[in-house]
């Protein structure tokens, strides 16, 4: 049935925005954060497994470029939950009715990129000074 | 015999009234995870490189138990209902999209049956 209606905004014509980026922001570190939860389900059950599993885990990405990578996997779900978060709470902000006005979508936005990457920093800080990654 | 076209008909209905349960769940689970996650971030995050023992005497303790598995739950619940509505977006093959919808809850439900199992084994110290 053809019909004339508007159809939703053909996303290759427009020139990235903040307020665009900051969306699909929020859905990637979404996807991020989940695939994340699971990671944390299985640490979950490695702790409850034993020492033996565990020391196995720790020996694997001990090293190398294994260790790299689970170091920036862990960064980037440090900051999927800090951007997302920050941003949850923006949208929970507008889905009250506030802020929805183009100058404070802005604004806002704004905030919650400097928080986000201020706050990263800090854990990454902590946890150069802990010793713990 | 009505003489509005099928469209018309479905237009006039309007919301079919589902989907506002989903879409306050999704923030309900937010609100919960707010809290949940300053504690993550704060308390359990150091603990995630630590030797075996110290990150089982963590988790051992009662409350950190109740408030990671209170975090998973949430987590879980909420991941649910956010992928759900990307696959929804970008999935248009109905097979793939059936399929993954129905793997995903049966994901979520594993893992959450999973980290209740493991965290009650930790804590009753097993
Ligand atoms: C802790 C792990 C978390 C995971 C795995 C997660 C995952 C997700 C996913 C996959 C979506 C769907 C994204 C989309 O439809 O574009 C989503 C949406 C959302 N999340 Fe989270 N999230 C987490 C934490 C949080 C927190 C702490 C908040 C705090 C306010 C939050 C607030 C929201 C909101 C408001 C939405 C709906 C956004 C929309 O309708 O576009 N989330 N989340």
């Amino acid at each position: 049935m053809a019909v004339k209606r508007p159809l939703s905004p053909h996303l290759q014509v427009y020139r990235p925005q903040l307020t665009s980026t900051l969306s699909i922001l929020h859905r990637i570190t979404g996807l991020l954060l989940s695939l994340g939860g699971t990671l944390l389900v299985a640490w979950v059950l490695i702790l409850a497994q034993g020492p033996d599993h565990h020391e196995h885990l720790q020996a694997w990405a001990g090293g190398g470029i294994v260790k790299w990578l689970v170091c920036a996997g862990f960064y980037v779900f440090v900051f999927s939950l800090v951007y997302h978060l920050l941003n949850g709470i923006r949208h929970l902000v507008w889905d009250a009715g506030y802020g929805l006005d183009i100058p404070n979508a802005y604004r806002s936005g704004w905030v919650v990129v400097v928080l986000s990457v201020v706050i990263t920093a800090l854990l990454a800080l902590r946890a150069m000074i802990g010793g713990a990654a | 015999m009505s003489l509005q076209t099928p469209l018309g008909r479905v237009r006039g209905l309007g919301s079919a009234r589902e989907g506002v349960a989903h879409w306050w769940a999704q923030r309900v689970s937010a609100v919960l995870l707010l809290p949940l996650s300053i504690w993550f971030l704060s308390w359990v995050l150091p603990v995630l490189g630590q030797p075996y023992s110290d990150a089982r005497v963590f988790v051992a303790q009662p409350l950190n138990a109740f408030l990671l598995l209170t975090f998973m739950l949430a987590l879980i619940y909420h991941a649910l209902l956010g992928v759900q509505v990307v696959i929804e977006d970008y999935l248009h093959t109905r097979w793939l999209e059936v399929s993954l919808q129905v793997a995903i809850k049966l994901i979520a439900f594993l893992a959450a049956l999973a980290t209740a199992f493991a965290l009650i084994r930790i804590v009753l110290g097993a």
